[in-house]
């Protein structure tokens, strides 16, 4: 379609009023399915949260009554723990970084109208939103929710008598598959949208690396799944139709399932990490007023961590059983993967360096994902070491590893990318001053919480264990399981500071301009909020994004549809 | 901070100890260096009146070597980590020393049951000794434990030997350790088997080779 072609069908579409349904429910507009999957996100890390209360409540004071809810019998415990995990992973981490970031940014970032496919992206929301029903009524089923850990491994998930659960480990795999095909279509969505979509003079090495991100996320996403649906699919008629993949008396194998699970399960970790490093390079070169060190030789090391990742899935099953002669292999690949996110780290170091840094909150989240990012990317060198692991693994240092890595993109780099494209979202700013103390209370509780983890698993106290004090070589570390309690009790209620930002802005904040930031991607040179055709006329683009501090220019920012003939006039 | 893991008492366990410090030295200095320099960046490149940043692109070999000398330390460290590695999961995890003492190990909703050979000296006929939950094995010898598991998949942990297995249902999965030190120990399972996960944690006795005697015809005297 040509943009004369675009301009025109925007000026016709923009003529009929939609109803409130189809404007703000059923609607096809990208912005609105991005603040549709931003909310259901930010309503299940309510409920993370909650599942997180509980599960430290019962290690912190073993079988007391926690505040608000009672005795947590050992059944609960397992479920709680279960939730936890596929809660954070699944129905806040991907929404919240790729559906609801990759929705609102990639049309707008790159010069487009809407999706590609704007009622497949309305589907793919609705099916998530199924997802979301099914997994919230498995809390309420006889039985409870799913109690078998998030990674489901049978035989213990494959049947009833084994996890003393119902059916809720029935609606716990229908809701992932939900989920799964939920975010195939997103995918094709981003790809399609990206191949096809973008603006004039918008070539492939001049995309913002937010856009790259979601990418390479979307596509190790669709490359990896496959084998995991279909091993939920094989869990599920053993479970109800009497076959026996997984269970070794009728000659399969319990082993298979953990191949096929961390076959997705681990390439899906860089599918949450990398939108989270997108973010951190988008918000850091605007605050650094610097253009991104090393611009192509991320692209290429995030697509060498992408292949990698899919060739390291059994350093979670050093000591599962399989063969001890595979440890080595998958050893070598996992602590090689250290080298292209060591190649992007110091590269975001390098942008750092020679900068002109300011320090409003979203730069203080960027920042605080990466000081927080590394610390996690140093501690997996631990968990890679084949022998290390024999010690660790399946130990709180392992939980302390994966938080460190996780929440640090998820949230951290979350926070980051809301109080950055709030102003774009919803027209007005966030408040600083209750940002800045967010900040700071997230980070100071965060690693309140999290350093001691480590010292508590390296301790040997082992993961979704409730009560630590049956152990005699765990009795000892009590005072700092409270502490750590505390800590994360603490770090939850912190959130209120954002919740109270996020809604009263939303109403009272001040009012946004076009650019408050004064960045050089697409998505700031329309309106904030964007209309619903998001561009008034498809810009053109004249440059790379990251023209920070050109040395011919009087300005330091030069926006990407900003010619050069343009810029010499304005310097003139 | 070495006293904060438990007490190692197994041959090995001071290998995989050494490849944690190992690794443990590195990860500090690289830890100090990339956030001391974020955080030394901060103070010296904020934003003063009337200063622009440098336009660097990091796309001339002689920028990037600022990132690609780093990164080729990285390489030959992880390198190194892998080497040191490998000797050590040989050890723990490949050819086993030739076995003193033979058991083996089931796993079951929730405890650890072990079966002793009976005075055949043989395992898997009517005279094994059966051992419910607690785990008897004499000092300076090797004890190999063939693992399997009744249900679900658990996990043998001996965190004092810094050791690990699951046990896996229809699978036999031999482990082997030598302890160096007599006492008790613990048994815990590291694999969420169920709502009694928590709390399932054997016994592990180490004795000196005449009281494990003893106690063996103790055994086979009771049954």
């Amino acid at each position: 379609m040509t943009v004369e072609a675009q301009n025109r069908d925007g000026r016709e579409q923009g003529h009929h009023e939609l109803s409130f349904v189809r404007r703000y429910i059923f609607s096809t507009d990208h912005k609105v399915i991005a603040k549709q999957y931003l909310t259901l996100a930010l309503f299940w890390a309510l409920i993370g949260a909650a599942t997180a209360y509980l599960i430290r409540w019962q290690i912190g004071h073993p079988d007391t009554e926690a505040l608000g809810w009672g005795f947590i019998e050992p059944q609960v415990y397992n479920a709680l723990v279960t939730m936890h995990g596929t809660i954070m992973v699944f129905f806040v981490a991907m929404p919240l970084l790729l559906s609801a970031l990759g929705n609102f940014l990639i049309p707008l970032m790159i010069g487009a109208k809407d999706m590609a496919f704007p009622k497949l992206n309305a589907l793919s929301l609705w099916i998530f939103f199924l997802a979301s029903v099914v997994l919230f009524t498995s809390f309420f089923v006889p039985g409870g929710a799913a109690a078998a850990g998030w990674t489901g491994y049978p035989p213990l998930s494959a049947k009833n008598e084994y996890t003393g659960g119902g059916y809720g480990m029935d609606l716990w795999l229908l809701s992932l598959a939900l989920e799964f095909a939920s975010f195939l279509l997103g995918g094709i969505n981003f790809l399609t949208t990206t191949m096809n979509m973008r603006a004039p003079g918008l070539t492939w090495f001049r995309l913002p690396i937010m856009v790259w991100m979601q990418l390479t996320a979307a596509l190790i996403f669709m490359l990896s799944v496959g084998p995991t649906i279909a091993g939920a699919i094989l869990l599920l008629m053993d479970r109800n139709l009497g076959t026996t993949f997984y269970l070794p008396d009728g000659g399969g194998d319990p082993l298979l399932w953990q191949h096929l699970f961390w076959f997705f399960g681990h390439p899906e970790v860089y599918v949450l990490l990398l939108p989270g490093v997108g973010v951190m390079l988008e918000v850091i070169t605007v605050f650094a007023r610097k253009p991104v060190f090393a611009y192509r030789p991320i692209i290429y090391a995030t697509i060498v961590a992408g292949f990698l990742s899919f060739i390291v899935w059994a350093h979670h099953q050093y000591i599962s059983g399989m063969d001890p002669r595979l440890a080595m292999p998958f050893s070598i690949t996992t602590i090689i993967i250290s080298v292209p996110f060591a190649l992007v780290i110091f590269s975001i170091i390098a942008t750092l360096w020679g900068s002109s840094m300011s320090f409003p909150t979203p730069m203080m989240f960027a920042l605080g994902t990466l000081g927080v990012f590394i610390f996690g990317g140093l501690t997996g060198i631990f968990n890679g070491s084949a022998p290390v692991d024999i010690y660790i693994h399946d130990t709180y240092f392992v939980v302390a590893h994966f938080h460190y890595t996780l929440f640090s993109n998820v949230f951290f780099g979350g926070f980051a990318g809301i109080y950055f494209w709030f102003p774009k979202m919803f027209g007005r700013m966030m408040n600083e001053s209750l940002g800045k103390i967010h900040f700071w209370l997230t980070f100071a509780f965060f690693n309140a919480v999290f350093i001691p983890m480590h010292l508590v698993g390296l301790r040997g106290m082992m993961r979704r264990i409730s009560n630590p004090l049956q152990y005699e070589f765990l009795k000892p570390i009590e005072p700092l399981n409270m502490f750590i309690t505390l800590m994360a009790i603490l770090l939850i209620l912190s959130q209120a500071v954002f919740v109270i930002n996020f809604f009263w802005s939303m109403v009272r904040g001040a009012v946004a301009a076009n650019n408050p930031w004064h960045a050089n991607t697409l998505e700031w040179t329309t309106s904030s909020p964007p209309p619903h055709d998001n561009f008034a006329t498809i810009p053109v683009v004249h440059r790379w994004p990251y023209d920070y501090s050109l040395p011919d220019s009087s300005s330091d920012w030069t926006p990407q549809d900003q010619s050069d003939e343009a810029l010499r006039a304005a310097t003139r | 901070m070495r006293d904060w893991f438990p007490e190692n008492v197994s041959t090995f366990g001071g290998d995989v100890d050494g490849i944690f410090w190992f690794i443990f030295y590195i990860v500090t200095v690289w830890f100090f260096l990339t956030e001391g320099l974020i955080v030394y960046f901060m103070v010296r490149y904020r934003r003063k009146a009337g200063q622009k940043a440098t336009y660097a692109l990091g796309n001339t070999w002689t920028q990037l070597a600022w990132v690609l000398v780093p990164l080729a330390i990285v390489v030959v460290l992880d390198l190194f980590i892998d080497i040191r590695g490998a000797d050590v999961w040989a050890k723990v995890k490949g050819q086993r020393p030739p076995a003193d003492v033979t058991v083996r190990g089931v796993g079951k909703q929730f405890n650890w049951e072990f079966i002793y050979p009976g005075p055949d000296g043989k395992l898997g006929n009517e005279d094994d000794l059966s051992s419910d939950n607690e785990l008897h094995v004499p000092v300076g010898k090797v004890v190999h434990v063939i693992l399997t598991s009744k249900d679900v998949i658990h996990s043998f942990f001996l965190p004092h030997f810094r050791l690990k297995q699951d046990a896996v249902p229809g699978r036999q999965i031999p482990v082997w350790f030598e302890a160096t030190k007599i006492g008790a120990y613990e048994i815990p399972c590291a694999e969420l088997c169920g709502f009694g996960h928590s709390g399932m944690n054997g016994k592990l006795f180490v004795h000196s080779p005449a009281d494990f005697e003893k106690w063996l015809q103790e055994k086979g005297a009771a049954k």
